[in-house]
């Protein structure tokens, strides 16, 4: 048999796997690899910067459920993708990232570009591999791409040495993959979901609470089905946006933080959580201690540290979500539940998600419904984080899953512009549109050069608000609006501290330009300054064949309500401030 | 409260820090650690005793459970188990207290593994309380120096399980 160089049994085995696409930068310990990219049917798109790349695989990931991948090199090619790596692990998505890395005869002399992978990166991967032998490789690549996908997904590193890139060997990729130490449990007990349906038969008030596990696990008809034959409303976390039918009745929205004031409470009231594919989240608890005070809770997980780390679970139930939920779904009866539908209803039409809609200001929230109106809920949005993100969650329709990316775990500012380029690498048919603050936007947004070098076709709005609008919005309701670091327009000739932003007083030229940076990249840029002008601007966006920015200036001083302060319990919810 | 943890795992390099990393995010000091292989091949045994909240405890057995290179975790707290420790302890001695401490040292089972003028290196086995046990009757003498090993613990025949 022929032999191949590592390199070439990297990319060899990449395209065995079916990677339709690769992101990434080159470096001198991953030049090898490089060499063997050249003239092979890899696709690799080549970034500007190493954390986008890993964000771009992870938008790639999320939007599609395939692997994302990503190639760096070593030292700072790897030290860059741990964001996007940590972004990933929070979030439990499915990446491979390969990193270059010294030869393995000077690993640990501080060579150049040397940086100790494995262990920097260690706690935010799913698992991670230092290969030091080119008959280790394919097997190797293999198994990443078996734990980064199976179970609960994450992301795997695989840090492959210059020498074993160079040296050779016969290229045999493994059908299937035995691991004794990686043991997966996707049936579920039985025992444990004939309990769990025997208390939600016996509840009057049942709540689901979904996250991202049901999307992972393609569960999202399942929960209907329950759902509906049993009446049972639903609640979702930030990850799970568009996992449940947005016009039903039963749907709630979001929980927790900044979630509708409807779903908390129906929480709040419930006496059985049915948690799927969720890991109650502090931002979706509030103070742990009061949440769902009354109700028992049935956790059905695949990763059991997810269950009962939190919140003690009555009834654990590990298994994937599907699985579990369609033998659970025999179990459930038939049941009416007038009384908590009705209360729910009645809730969803008393507290409903509101602003000012009366004025002729541009509140933020009315760019992200009329996109969610335009649209009908079918592009996929990925959002960047903060004030941008939790009103793009509350405030856009998404009709499906996988059509709203967002960093919920970790928070990642910079995940969105990357995460949706990355998006449409993998739906070129679907529109993708970022939500971006003007912060979070300038973390990333050198990676323009790619959506244009490439033609990939994605839409920013930028809802600018010259601050980082969320820190803002915690200084000016809990540290009296010393609004310290935040704004990011304030200039030398600014009062050295400032608690009165606003757009007539402070300094109009703001940096940067981005219809001018956008200008530079022959990308069209489009400002939005009055609130009529948002509709025809959005239309001329989603009509512009490639990629479009809109600085939408919004609002400075606009807050994100619902807003359950950091430590309060759900009840405690602040629905606006100043009544 | 103290407990015993029992981890089997793949014998490579990096698993240790692995786990010794799990145990540090959450706080917890690793009191005593012994790492050898087994009658299988490639098959490593960590038995660590740490002190600590159960609560916590169990969730960071869970996460053990999860790591890759584990195979498998016994949790001592619910199981009856032997455990043993050896200890190396270099005592003082003069001519007057010499008979007093081999004495001891002959109470104890211990056993004498190096003399000379002025002191004693005894070599002691057991279970922690044993071995504190007796550190505690030698102080008295002077210690110039100890050395303990972290503990060997294995489950006794039939899996007592203690909450029952």
């Amino acid at each position: 048999m022929e032999k191949k160089t590592g390199a070439q049994i990297i990319i060899e085995s990449l395209l065995v796997e079916r990677v339709e696409v690769a992101f990434g930068l080159p470096g001198g310990q991953a030049l090898p690899i490089f060499d063997a990219i050249y003239g092979s049917k890899l696709n690799f798109i080549l970034t500007r910067h190493e954390q986008a790349a890993s964000h771009m695989a992870d938008g790639y990931a999320r939007s599609t459920g395939k692997p994302g991948v990503c190639i760096v090199t070593s030292g700072p090619g790897a030290t860059n993708i741990v964001t996007g790596l940590g972004t990933a692990y929070m979030d439990s998505v499915p990446m491979v990232a390969i990193t270059g890395q010294v030869a393995t005869t000077v690993i640990g002399q501080d060579a150049f570009q040397e940086a100790d992978t494995i262990g920097i990166t260690r706690p935010v991967t799913k698992h991670n591999f230092l290969v030091k032998d080119v008959n280790d490789l394919a097997k190797t690549i293999k198994k990443a791409f078996y734990i980064a996908t199976t179970g609960r997904p994450g992301p795997v590193l695989v840090d492959v040495p210059i020498d074993v890139q160079r040296s050779s060997c016969e290229f045999v990729y493994p059908q299937k993959i035995e691991m004794r130490s990686y043991k997966l449990n996707y049936e579920g007990h039985s025992v444990q979901i004939k309990k769990a349906a025997e208390i939600i038969n016996n509840s009057e008030r049942p709540v689901f609470y979904i996250g991202a596990g049901v999307i992972v696990s393609n569960a999202e008809k399942e929960i209907v089905e329950i759902s509906e034959k049993a009446n049972i409303p639903v609640v979702n976390t930030l990850l799970a946006v568009g996992a449940y039918p947005v016009d039903s009745e039963l749907n709630l929205g979001m929980l927790g933080m900044h979630g509708t004031a409807y779903a908390n409470k129906a929480v709040q009231i419930a006496d059985v959580i049915i948690a799927v594919g969720a890991r109650f989240d502090d931002r979706c608890t509030g103070k742990v201690c009061d949440f769902a005070i009354n109700a028992k809770i049935i956790h059905i997980d695949i990763d059991p540290t997810a269950i009962s780390k939190i919140l003690g679970a009555d009834i654990p139930v590990v298994g994937d979500a599907k699985t579990v939920l369609k033998k659970m779904s025999v179990l459930v009866n038939k049941k009416e539940r007038k009384d908590w539908v009705e209360k729910v209803y009645k809730w969803k039409l008393e507290y409903p998600l509101s602003y000012n809609k009366e004025d002729n200001k541009i509140h933020p929230q009315y760019v992200i419904e009329k996109v969610s109106e335009l649209t009908k809920g079918e592009a996929i949005i990925t959002t960047e984080v903060g004030q941008h993100q939790m009103w793009a969650a509350q405030y856009y329709k998404a009709k499906r899953s996988r059509c709203f990316l967002s960093s919920g775990g970790l928070g990642t500012m910079g995940f969105g512009y990357p995460a949706g380029i990355g998006a449409k690498f993998g739906n070129p048919d679907k529109e993708v549109i970022v939500i971006a603050g003007d912060g979070s936007f300038q973390m990333n947004m050198q990676e323009m050069a790619i959506a244009v070098l490439n033609d990939v076709n994605v839409k920013v709005i930028i809802l600018n608000n010259q601050y980082f609008g969320n820190v803002r919005q915690w200084q000016e309701m809990f540290y009296n609006k010393r609004y310290s670091n935040s704004c990011l327009s304030k200039r030398k000739e600014c009062p050295k501290w400032c608690s009165s932003p606003s757009r007539n007083k402070c300094p109009s030229a703001y940096v940067p330009d981005f219809v001018k940076w956008a200008d530079s990249y022959g990308v069209l840029g489009i400002r939005v300054t009055s609130k009529k002008d948002i509709e025809p601007a959005l239309i001329k966006m989603l009509e512009t064949k490639g990629s479009v920015v809109l600085d939408i200036l919004v609002e400075i001083e606009e807050n994100v309500f619902p807003m359950v302060p950091a430590g309060a319990a759900l009840d405690d919810m602040i629905v606006r401030l100043n009544g | 409260m103290r407990h015993t943890v029992s981890v089997l795992v793949e014998n490579k390099s990096g698993v240790l820090a692995r786990i010794s990393t799990l145990f540090a995010a959450r706080g917890f000091n690793i009191d005593s650690l012994s790492v050898s292989e087994t009658e299988s091949s490639g098959v490593s045994k960590m038995t660590i005793v740490v002190k600590g909240e159960c609560s916590i405890l169990e969730q960071v057995t869970k996460q053990l459970n999860k790591l890759v290179d584990v195979i498998k975790v016994n949790d001592f707290d619910n199981i009856e188990c032997v455990e043993r420790g050896l200890a190396l302890v270099k005592i003082n001695m003069t001519k007057s207290s010499r008979d007093e401490i081999i004495k001891l040292i002959g109470i104890f089972k211990a056993k004498i593994v190096d003399m000379s003028q002025d002191s004693i290196i005894t070599e002691i086995t057991g279970d922690e309380d044993k071995i504190n046990a007796f550190i505690k009757m030698v102080i008295p003498y002077g210690i110039k120096e100890t050395c303990r090993t972290g503990f060997a613990a294995l489950s006794r025949s039939g899996h007592i399980n203690k909450n029952r």
